[in-house]
């Protein structure tokens, strides 16, 4: 015992003595390594985020045209943008695409995460089965449905044909165009908010629901009346990811379009994302672009605030 | 409690919720591994043919497609985001749950705000201006460096390690005379690593995934494996079956991943996220 004690005590006796050069460390180790610690996160940010967002606002103060030359136009870009017709198409279209998308996406992933969240056999077969489309190449997957939405030998338009509906140009029309990609949104994402949701509803009490059904509440109205409200914290956090997520839609229109930023013939599906980067790397306009890539932030800003409020109202306060 | 037996409505509605989960997958094999004749045929086919390994030989042996390349190239990207993301989150992680230091808080609030910054989009022209003046478009490096760093890693890891490593843990570890640094490799990184597991995952399948910033910073001689699929869809548009083929190629690392970790993947998820 007294021999395990030796070496450590002259430790402490030598630590009191030490070096001045040491005591620099072990101050610098108490009171600066946290920040080092920190710091190449900030560092990074600094040059890949904060110098690129600044740097928007810069060029999307000026006029920069093919030949190279820039001028200051303060505004410009902005009022343009504003008056661009094609601008507005895409914003239609990204908001139309995220409306479509994300309002079944939620309904879908909420029963699917309270039929989860039952007791049942192979139930992380299942809830990894869900997780499946999460785990795949979003190109890859645009690729497929592409196929499955082909016009003349696609697989949704021969199964639409057996209840007599006459074949859609998914790619041709505007609301079809859409709902295809709508469709690969959601077959990619409502099992990763399902699996999300069913997270937040194992923390709901138990007793609540007993309670509730000797007091005579039917399923459904449980469902409506512990946990939708319970589940409130997630649900913003879901419905915000969705919002940033949807309004910035690239990959699925793009890959519809065989990679080409146009979305479609006419533009039918092409999202801001799209236009952003049809306008700063076809076009070259890089005001115009940066100017763009304000207006999306502002959108996104607007659509979570909306959304907020929403979820905020849900079971509302009692 | 019965409450929680599923009726048959629900046995139902979780068999058809798997089965559309897993047909588009399925669906991919069964074009891979058939000819183009068949791909175009009405009534589709549903069941797999036999020509998967010739059309998985035809997309890389293709010259323009430059699958492997594509491969190889999204392969050390990923890895080295994924290698980066992690350990940055880690150290920063154990700051911000373990030490003590003035505007702590006030810092971390800042790595929430960049979160919700999609940097992607906003900040697209000039990341690609400032690559085009270091010339390093058409380079991997153009692809990696904006992504060394990810706010929800950072968030992530605190979470994680607040919850791992009592605060007792490390100023035992303190007394006993270990350097911060130390602590951290000693005591740090071994209680958090499922969530470095989770978070490497979630990065590398990003990554993996990446398709608008590879798009604009590279060229189709030097392509990631999305854009040489994107270049193989354009280029064959009526070859179904090469397509189909590459696209399949392009899933099978997540899908590995996703066998050998789909358990964690979902208990990470679920840890994840935010509780009601």
């Amino acid at each position: 015992m007294s021999l395990d004690t030796l070496p450590r005590a002259t430790r402490n006796n030598h630590r009191r003595v030490r070096p001045p050069g040491r005591r620099w460390a072990s101050r610098f180790d108490v009171k600066g390594m946290p920040y080092a610690l920190v710091s190449p996160y900030f560092i990074l940010f600094a040059a890949f985020g904060l110098f690129p967002l600044a740097f928007t606002l810069y060029y999307s103060l000026y006029d920069y045209d093919l030949a190279g030359t820039t001028e200051w136009i303060g505004l410009g870009n902005y009022t343009a943008l504003l008056g661009d017709d094609d601008f507005w198409r895409a914003v239609i279209n990204t908001v139309g695409m995220f409306l479509l998308a994300t309002v079944p996406q939620m309904l879908l992933a909420l029963f699917l995460a309270n039929a989860l969240n039952k007791r049942f056999r192979f139930r992380l077969a299942i809830r990894m089965s869900v997780l499946l489309p999460l785990v795949t190449s979003v190109v890859a997957v645009a690729v497929v449905f592409t196929q499955l939405f082909a016009r003349d030998w696609g697989l949704v338009n021969w199964i639409l044909g057996w209840f007599g509906v006459d074949p859609f140009n998914w790619r041709a029309e505007r609301i079809p165009s859409w709902i295809a990609i709508a469709t690969m949104v959601d077959w990619r994402w409502t099992g990763y908010n399902a699996i999300i949701f069913l997270a937040g509803m194992q923390t709901i009490p138990r007793d609540l629901y007993e309670a509730a059904a000797i007091d005579g509440a039917s399923r459904r109205r449980q469902f409506w009346q512990i946990t939708l409200p319970m589940l409130r914290p997630t649900l913003i956090f879901v419905v915000l990811n969705s919002t940033i997520g949807g309004l910035t839609l690239f990959s699925e229109p793009t890959t519809f379009y065989n990679g080409n930023v146009d979305g479609g013939s006419q533009g039918q599906f092409q999202t801001v994302a799209m236009f952003i980067v049809k306008e700063g790397f076809r076009e070259f306009d890089y005001g115009y672009a940066a100017a763009a890539a304000w207006l999306l932030f502002l959108l996104i800003l607007i659509g979570a605030a909306i959304n907020f409020l929403f979820v905020r109202r849900i079971g509302g306060t009692k | 409690m019965t409450n929680w037996s599923p009726t048959v409505f629900t046995r139902v509605m979780l068999g058809l919720a798997v089965f559309l989960s897993a047909f588009p997958l399925y669906w991919m094999v069964v074009i891979a591994s058939r000819t183009n004749s068949d791909a175009v045929s009405v009534p589709p086919p549903f069941l797999p043919g036999g020509n998967l390994g010739e059309n998985i030989i035809a997309v890389l042996n293709n010259e323009d497609a430059k699958f492997l390349l594509g491969l190889t190239n999204s392969f050390i990207v990923a890895a080295t985001v994924t290698v980066s993301v992690v350990i940055i989150s880690t150290l920063a992680g154990f700051s911000f749950a373990n030490l003590q230091f003035k505007g702590r808080n006030a810092l971390l609030v800042l790595v929430l705000l960049t979160m919700a910054v999609p940097l992607q989009q906003m900040g697209v022209v000039p990341l690609y201006r400032l690559m085009v003046s270091l010339e390093w478009t058409g380079t991997l490096k153009a692809v990696i460096l904006p992504y060394l760093l990810n706010g929800f890693g950072v968030f992530l890891m605190t979470q994680y390690t607040r919850q791992a490593v009592p605060m007792e843990l490390v100023e035992a570890a303190r007394v006993d005379g270990a350097a911060t640094l130390r602590i951290w490799w000693n005591v740090v990184l071994p209680a958090v690593r499922p969530g470095m597991a989770v978070l490497g995952i979630n990065t590398f399948m990003l990554m993996w995934n990446d398709f608008m910033w590879p798009l604009i910073v590279l060229t189709p001689d030097n392509p990631t494996v999305q854009i040489a699929i994107t270049s193989l869809n354009a280029r064959f548009s009526t070859n179904y079956t090469l397509i189909f083929a590459g696209t399949a190629l392009s899933i099978i690392p997540l899908v590995a991943v996703f066998i050998a970790f789909g358990r964690q993947i979902v208990g990470g998820l679920m840890e994840g996220a935010v509780k009601a």
